[in-house]
């Protein structure tokens, strides 16, 4: 029957139509059947947000976000910090819900320790990245808590706010600078902070290492001696694990004057720009 | 019992389909970077690579060699898997959209890969006939298969994370070391060679 080559080609082609017929069939069938509504909000919200894929709301980049904030109740519409205030604002307006104000934060590097300040331990010649220095005994630098100084944040920022200044320290550009928290991610000694641009005074050192050793290994280190705590009048300073930490909330609302700043023996702790310093410092002494 | 072993032991390791059959190198080279994402894709193909060999089995069983048009199988398993794939990734975002937020973009790449194409028509070439045990063996070569393949990729994005932080020499950077690496990987994978025949 199929010797007759012409008939054996009209048998393919009908075998293969009706292959192509049945999947296509399934096909449509399952297209119907299994269709995903989406909401339009959704893209509507996603057309709003800044795009820096930041992951600074807690979600997987500003798709993941959008698709949240509009489908969850319970997510608030000001997680969005690169886009302020405003993008807020436009994304209460489309998801009705009521925003917060956005608090807006910038990055701050907990150390001080600058080539000529802090003591190294070896030469490293190796890869010019944070995380693979950071794999050979924590890095060339004595105090293990101390930035490495190889930009792996400079790198992970997406708006240029940080640059490597001459001090072999990463230097934060306040007006770039959107407070996403990539670069907290990319350090691997975790000294990068985000805080609130409200806040007063920061401090200058991550070392938890007990005061003489942590002044041997760096001089502008925080020695844990407690004098900041006890001259704070609000208690807004507390020391553990031998670091001083601020309560940004406690400062923020209380504080005018920052006691604390020309209390500290090694200056870690500093006051923020926009607050004056020589007032400050005039003052407490 | 024995033989279905023996068989999945083959087809994952002693014929590993991308360190002996040097197939699907490109999704081995593109998605081996982070072992996450490897993880995944290893998971969607054994996944598609198993289920698309046995309906290919089937089509290929009732409709093809009844009509003596085995030499369509090509252009058949291309389209079956195609359509597969598709009717997969909708199951999927529609009954479980967990997995599909996992899988769904390595579906679509799977779709066309050379890897999923080539179990059915192994299959074929095997004479595995309409019968149940003719099933169990394509069913179990493709799941080997895709194993093997998993194998590979985990095996592959494990020494390519590590291989960040080493110090390779400037122009070796990057797919460079990668094919380096995955030579020595085959070169170690040929010590299987030879051990089981089936």
């Amino acid at each position: 029957m199929l010797s007759n080559p012409i008939f054996f080609a009209i048998v393919i082609v009908i075998v293969l139509a009706a292959i192509g017929l049945v999947f296509g069939l399934v096909l449509a069938v399952a297209n119907k059947k299994l269709k995903v509504e989406t909401n339009p909000l959704i893209e509507e919200v996603e057309e709003l947000l800044p795009k820096g894929q930041c992951g600074a709301c807690g979600y997987a980049g500003c798709a993941a976000y959008a698709e949240a904030v509009v489908l969850n109740p319970d997510v608030a519409p000001n997680l969005c910090v690169p886009g302020k205030q405003e993008v807020a604002d436009a994304v209460s307006q489309l998801t009705g819900k009521t925003a917060e104000k956005v608090e807006p934060h910038i990055a701050h590097v907990r150390c001080a320790g600058s080539c000529d300040k802090a003591k190294i331990d070896y030469t490293y010649t190796g890869v010019k990245d944070c995380g693979a220095a950071n794999m050979l005994h924590y890095g060339p630098k004595a105090c293990k808590y101390g930035c490495l100084g190889f930009g792996s944040c400079v790198s992970a920022c997406n708006f240029g706010a940080l640059s490597l200044g001459d001090n072999g320290l990463p230097a934060v550009d306040a007006k770039k600078c959107t407070g996403c928290g990539a670069c907290e991610k990319a350090c691997p000694k975790k000294l990068i902070k985000m805080q609130p641009t409200a806040a007063h005074v920061k401090v200058d050192c991550s070392s938890r290492d007990k005061g003489a050793a942590a002044k041997k290994n760096c001089v502008a280190a925080c020695i844990g001696c407690g004098l900041c705590a006890k001259n704070c009048p609000y208690q807004a300073v507390r020391i553990q694990d031998n670091l001083a930490f601020v309560d940004a909330a406690i400062c923020i609302e209380k504080c005018a004057e920052a006691t604390c700043v020309g209390k500290c023996p090694t200056g870690a702790i500093s006051a923020l720009a926009g607050f004056e310093t020589e007032k400050v410092l005039a003052k407490a002494n | 019992m024995t033989q279905y072993i023996l068989l999945f032991v083959s087809a994952a390791v002693v014929n590993n389909f991308v360190l002996t059959r040097f197939l699907g190198l490109c999704i081995f080279f593109g998605v081996s970077r982070k072992l996450n994402a490897s993880i995944g894709m290893g998971m969607a193909v054994t996944c598609v690579m198993t289920l698309s060999s046995m309906l290919a089995w089937l089509v290929y069983n009732a409709v093809l060699v009844p009509l003596g048009l085995e030499f369509l199988r090509t252009l058949v398993f291309v389209l079956l898997i195609a359509s597969f794939v598709q009717f997969l990734e909708m199951f999927i975002k529609k009954l479980a959209p967990a997995l599909y937020s996992m899988w769904g973009i390595y579906l679509l790449l799977i779709a066309t890969n050379c890897i999923v194409l080539f179990v059915p028509l192994l299959n074929a070439d095997a004479g595995y006939g309409f019968t149940l045990a003719g099933f169990g063996m394509s069913a179990v070569n493709a799941l080997g298969s895709g194993v093997g393949f998993a194998l590979a990729l985990i095996l592959m994005s494990s020494i390519r994370e590590k291989l960040d932080y080493a110090d390779v020499p400037k122009p070796l950077q990057g797919m460079g070391i990668a094919f380096v690496v995955a030579g020595m990987l085959s070169l170690a994978f040929l010590g299987f060679s030879g051990m089981i025949s089936v």
